[in-house]
């Protein structure tokens, strides 16, 4: 369908705002001005669909019944997630956009089925139900391993390679035969089952530690099936958002990958034939001592030094700790301590995370370091404070070949004349590897919450 | 392969690029409120989910194309959302240095 000239127009000047809103949303200044302005070119490219359609009543009542079914789904879900549940809150938009690209194919491809002429529209269609099944699937289990509703380590079976190497052949060869021969709708739900099949083994043996990074994926993921049902309906607006997330999404999880110091292939299908690889890493230190100290110690250590890191990493976040981190930053900088927050490009469940836990609690921006900007100053700083974070300090991606992480840039909390860790208890980080730093004569533990801990500290600093 | 498609895939090639060209300026700290903004963003398959139950035909048609469009305003409306308030933390409390640090 080709709408007339002057809807042809509206619908560019939406792709205009994704664009611009897209590229606003990369300076902290105007990042919310450009989430606002891609929003108004949704409303411009939805408001443009209207004048398009001449349905029937019923029609017109059930896309009313699903857009009042979904607005409020989507709206609640959005005000009600904590910040701490934010990669899993985008892991399920990501989701069910993907399945609602999938349906799109389908509902194309069974409205008027295609032979092997019209290979224009068989390909996009086969192309978006495959991808935007896998996306949904996948996304799912991102979902639950990130929402701790199923086990987080990668998950792994003997013949699993089989399994998924004959799910992925049982789609090329389904999809062969829709394109070229158009089989029908039977062969097209044995298809969107198989590729739902297939996004969730894709995504069964990755580790919890890794799902930023496949969430990013996924996301490229949708966009991709977004901009094949533009080929579809025939509808540029598609094609360009689509293809507009399909691109920045595919960098953005490339240069993800690049933060952790492991390709992208090495996070995918790293975890495939080496069952038992993690179990010799945390073997190792059992029964080595370390040193464990009070409030009034470590708070007298923090209030007497000249310059304090603070390293904040998941442990603060789930804590709910970022209020008291910054009490105990504003505590200090009282006394003349200058306070700094150094942000591992991975620290908390992804890029950025972080960061938007700070500026949750009134962290000033310009106190928020990044790896790059700060790694030279820790060999001049007096404390390093680690709080919740341990797989971003790990000495061994720099040291142990084998480890999981090894590569991985890191914080050079090391260098720090003293390190204080603020930790639960002594299981080894979400990565499941044992930190040599904790055994370092330099280094500090103060077991408990987060919070408790913090809290503490900003009573005897004020006290000292 | 007629001008109709061939616009098509041009549309598709140059958006990549343009793709490419936005993020590659995005610091690190804003990863996070990007990728939920981009993924607001492919909830503009909305328009395609309405497009195909507009033009649907029979119960099963109609049931596909209505759950696509409710998943689809799921994705748009919570994307941009979530995105929002992500966003709204960014805000400087303190008055800014003008020029650069």
């Amino acid at each position: 369908m080709s709408p007339p000239p002057g809807l042809t127009l509206l619908y560019l000047l939406a792709a205009v705002l994704f664009i611009v809103g897209l590229s606003q949303l990369s300076s902290p200044r105007h990042a919310r001005r450009g989430n606002l302005i891609a929003a108004v070119g949704m409303a411009l490219a939805l408001g443009t669909t209207v004048p398009l359609l001449h349905p029937s009543g019923l029609t017109l009542g059930l896309i009313a019944l699903g857009i009042v079914v979904g607005a409020p789904v989507g709206a609640l879900a959005a005000r009600a997630v904590r910040m701490t549940a934010m990669p899993q809150m985008v892991a399920s938009f990501n989701g069910v956009g993907g399945g609602a690209a999938a349906l799109v194919g389908a509902a194309e491809y069974l409205r008027a089925p295609v032979g092997g002429a019209a290979l224009a529209l068989s390909l996009p269609v086969v192309f978006s139900v495959v991808i935007g099944a896998v996306s949904f699937s996948g996304s799912g289990i991102a979902y639950a391993k990130l929402q701790e509703l199923m086990r987080g380590t990668p998950i792994t079976y003997a013949g699993q390679q089989a399994v998924n190497g004959a799910v992925a052949v049982a789609i090329v060869v389904l999809s062969v035969l829709l394109v070229v021969s158009g089989v029908g709708g039977a062969a097209l739900l044995a298809l969107l089952l198989l590729a739902l099949l297939l996004g969730v083994a894709f995504v069964l043996p990755i580790g919890g530690a890794d799902m930023p990074v496949v969430i990013s994926l996924l996301n490229a993921f949708t966009g991709l099936a977004v901009a094949g049902d533009g080929f579809v309906v025939g509808s540029p607006v598609l094609i360009v958002g689509g293809t507009l997330v399909g691109a920045s999404g595919t960098f953005l999880t490339k240069m993800m990958s690049d933060a952790m110091g492991r390709s992208l292939g090495n996070i995918l299908f790293g975890a495939f034939g080496q069952v038992v690889a993690t179990v010799g890493a945390t073997a190792g230190p059992e029964g080595r001592s370390v040193r464990a100290g009070g409030a009034e110690d470590i708070g007298t250590l923090l209030a007497y030094a000249q310059r304090v890191i603070i390293v904040p990493g998941y442990g603060l976040a789930v804590a709910q700790a970022q209020h008291a981190a910054r009490e105990l930053a504003d505590a200090l900088e009282r006394r003349g301590v200058t306070v700094d927050y150094a942000i591992h490009p991975v620290a908390g469940r992804m890029p950025g995370h972080m960061n938007v836990l700070l500026a949750e609690a009134n962290v000033p921006y310009e106190q928020l370091k990044e790896m790059d900007v700060i790694n030279d100053s820790f060999k001049n700083t007096d404390v390093a404070l680690v709080v919740g974070a341990n797989d971003v300090v790990n000495p061994a991606a720099r040291s142990t070949p084998g480890s999981p992480i090894f590569g991985m840039p890191i914080l050079d909390v090391d260098q720090a004349h003293a390190i204080v860790f603020l930790k639960r208890s002594m299981r080894p980080g979400f990565a499941g590897i044992d930190n040599e730093l904790l055994y370092d004569p330099k280094t500090v533990l103060m077991f408990g919450d987060a919070k408790d801990s913090l809290t503490k500290l900003v009573a005897v600093v004020k006290a000292a | 392969m007629n001008a109709h498609l061939v616009s098509e895939i041009s549309i598709l090639v140059l958006a990549v690029f343009v793709g490419f060209a936005v993020i590659s300026r995005v610091p690190t700290i804003l990863h996070t409120p990007l990728m939920s903004g981009s993924n607001a963003i492919h909830g503009v398959i909305l328009v395609g989910a309405i497009l195909i139950t507009a033009s649907a035909h029979g119960a099963l048609q109609l049931a596909v194309g209505v759950v696509a469009v409710a998943l689809a305003t799921i994705n748009v409306v919570g994307g941009f959302v979530v995105t929002d308030r992500m966003l709204e933390m960014f805000k400087s409390r303190r008055p800014r240095r003008p020029g650069p640090p």
